[in-house]
């Protein structure tokens, strides 16, 4: 799946060999790991791969892949934001305090506020990282610091004991509400329809253009596959999953999650916004010289990421079911490490939003499969680092035999 | 364009886009005119009252040991500083050129040393860099692809092998010809180029030499700045001396040999040279 929505290659196949070769192996070792995750979680509790259980990792997952996705806009360029983990929860927290019953602003400008908040701190932070040229390192460590206290007044100022719960259904139903098994495989084949056509098209028009191509069978089998995923998460989603009533269809947050992988993905790959941010992480000088202006990518850049990581917020508070004045630390440095799993560089220019997708779902898979397996919080931490580093690792070995080739 | 700083060099008034072809240039019409052209940063006197003509579909050489003014002189033809002095001509007019861009819109294309590529997007998206072909906002990447590989195949570049491939995994040979086929895209008219062989083998060496003699041929005029002076014979119609800040000799290629080109470079004059320097009265 991970295909689907990058720019096509003239020939996947050769290429794919080639890179490999070149150490460039793309996510099909991060992919293996999953797979083993995976084995070995089922072999220890065959309820690891149950409808019930894996829609809950799923919506797991979701919180990763939003924040790990608002990293992968700033780690394009180079920059990194210390401080997502935060900032994105304080958006939640405005959006759960606007609709709370004492101001009960409608949910339709509440969440978008919440968003807009995060958005506005990424764009403060861009501003001052290129204007006044301070490291985004230093900057979102500063406003770590900085918003950490700003939502501990503003919970606390609600008066509540540390703690607002979420009355409100729209924003309640972002993770706990779900659609209809109808509507799960609506949506699921309309997006398979849709990805495949786009892949057949492309390949169309490409090869009456005289270009070069993939074979057909190559084509017709990604989307095979493509179609085959589908179906296989329709029927998770759609299983009943209920213990004391029927249960089933798909959670909210993924249609939500789709949504703004799609957006970031079309962003990066088809639009200039998204090539000159691949540029300025590759070679700013380049860039600059070739005419890009790159001080205003940049600053998108940091407003996309606020943008993406104020979704992420509400998602979390709605998950919560609330929101507390004490979020948990980890929560940024998950979702970098989500996007470095999935391959996303930390040097800038290489990386893609579907990188926070596998990542967010490896992390999901050890915090869920340990859980199941009623594993101590400390073996999670453990596990967890270890896979950061192997990620990290794979890929700087890859790197250097792709420099020294 | 605006007003130029006033010309603080008055020794070297300039013979003006007058005589269409007296200068030294040969036969061909002068693209590029320079006359009395100085620099200096602060009390630094880098170049000083350069005359140089650049024909249309000629190679002209630069040539000159380290610190003698070449790269101060390209920098100033291409825009990123203005000179202190002196006069440009385009096509017989005179420019003045402020900023990089000027100088590309006017079409003049500058390949420099570092060649400013990158690494981590493909030949396509280098070439298209900053000014990418759109439809509905959206890259079209098939008339973009079909352009990039109708312009190698124009230059006869022909070792790339896709079109696709990351500039990373290209060769620095490779990396040249991408280089100057970008500059070429923009409808130059002049490609200026500073020491394009400088960090390559033997064979891409002589790829990118050929790829220079493709582009003259194409009629544009070319200004190439090397150190190698095997490079300069293979290559250039015409070819430019400096010294200290001066152009001690310019004239056609035949007029020099490796000796008489390097006792130019070490002493700035020389015996068995006919002294073809463009007069600046």
């Amino acid at each position: 799946m991970e295909e689907d929505l990058s720019i096509p290659n003239p020939n996947s196949i050769g290429l794919l060999v080639k890179r490999m070769r070149q150490g460039d192996s793309g996510m099909l070792p991060v992919l293996v790991g999953l797979l083993v995750l995976v084995v070995y979680f089922q072999i220890r509790n065959a309820a690891f791969l149950s409808s019930g259980n894996l829609v809950n990792l799923f919506v797991q997952a979701t919180i990763f892949i939003l924040l790990g996705m608002a990293e992968i806009w700033l780690l394009l360029l180079g920059e990194i934001d210390l401080s997502i983990g935060i900032t994105s929860v304080l958006g939640g927290a405005v959006a759960v305090i606007l609709v709370d019953p004492q101001f009960n602003l409608s949910w339709f400008l509440a969440l978008p506020a919440g968003v807009l908040v995060v958005t506005a701190i990424g764009a403060l932070y861009g501003l001052i990282v290129v204007r006044l040229k301070v490291p985004s390192f230093i900057v979102t460590l500063a406003g770590f610091l900085a918003f950490q206290g700003v939502l501990i007044y503003l919970v606390d100022a609600q008066g509540t004991g540390g703690t607002i719960p979420v009355h409100e259904k729209v924003l309640y139903d972002l993770v706990y509400g779900y659609l209809t098994p109808l509507w799960t495989w609506i949506l699921i084949v309309a997006g398979v329809a849709f990805l495949g056509y786009r892949m057949i098209r492309t390949d169309v028009s490409r090869r009456s253009s005289g270009l070069a191509t993939d074979p057909l069978s190559f084509v017709i089998g990604k989307v095979a596959l493509l179609a085959a995923a589908g179906i296989i998460l329709a029927m998770v989603f759609n299983a009943n999953r209920g213990t004391f009533v029927p249960l089933s269809g798909m959670p909210f947050a993924i249609p939500v999650d789709l949504g703004v992988l799609s957006f970031g993905t079309l962003i990066l790959t088809k639009t200039k916004a998204g090539r000159y941010i691949y540029a300025i992480g590759g070679n700013t000088e380049a860039a600059r010289r070739a005419g890009v202006r790159v001080e205003r990518y940049r600053l998108l850049a940091f407003c996309l990421a606020g943008l993406t990581g104020g979704v992420g917020g509400l998602l979390y508070v709605s998950n919560l079911n609330g929101v507390n004045d004490g979020p948990p630390s980890t929560l940024t440095l998950y979702a970098i490490a989500a996007a470095v799993i999935g391959g996303t560089s930390l040097f800038g220019g290489r990386g893609k939003m579907i990188h926070a997708v596998v990542g967010g779902i490896i992390i999901a898979t050890i915090y869920n499969g340990m859980a199941l397996l009623s594993m101590s919080a400390s073996t999670q931490y453990i596990v967890t680092g270890v896979v950061l580093l192997a990620a990290v690792t794979v890929d700087a070995i890859a790197r250097r035999r792709s420099a020294t080739s | 364009m605006s007003t130029t700083p006033e010309s603080s060099n008055p020794s070297s008034s300039s013979n003006g886009p007058s005589g269409q072809d007296g200068s030294g240039a040969g036969s061909e019409p002068v693209l590029l005119r320079l006359r009395g052209i100085s620099k200096n940063f602060g009390p630094v006197q880098a170049i000083q009252g350069v005359n140089l003509d650049v024909p249309v579909g000629q190679v002209t050489a630069l040539i000159g040991d380290n610190g003698a003014g070449k790269s101060v002189l390209i920098k100033t033809i291409s825009g990123i500083w203005e000179p202190s002095g002196g006069h440009i001509y385009w096509k017989g007019d005179e420019i003045h050129v402020h900023t990089p861009r000027n100088a590309t819109d006017l079409g003049i294309a500058t390949v420099y040393q570092d060649l400013a590529l990158c690494d981590n997007l493909d030949i396509v998206q280098n070439m298209y860099l900053g000014r990418e072909e759109t439809k509905f906002e959206m890259l079209d990447e098939i008339k973009m692809e079909l352009a990039t590989n109708q312009l190698l195949r124009d230059l006869s570049v022909s070792t790339v092998k896709s079109v696709r491939q990351l500039v990373a995994s290209l060769s620095g040979g490779q990396r040249q010809a991408i280089a100057v086929a970008r500059a070429v895209m923009r409808e130059s008219q002049l490609v200026i180029m500073d020491e394009p062989t400088a960090a390559l083998g033997v064979t891409q060496t002589a790829q990118v030499l050929q790829l220079i003699r493709t582009l003259s041929s194409r009629g544009m005029a070319v200004l190439v700045i090397s150190h190698n002076l095997n490079d300069v014979f293979t290559v250039a119609d015409r070819i430019a001396v400096m010294h200290l800040g001066t152009l001690c000799s310019e004239g056609p290629a035949s007029n020099y040999d490796t000796a008489s080109a390097v006792e130019l470079i070490t002493t700035g004059h020389s015996s068995r040279v006919p002294s073809t320097l463009t007069p600046s009265s």
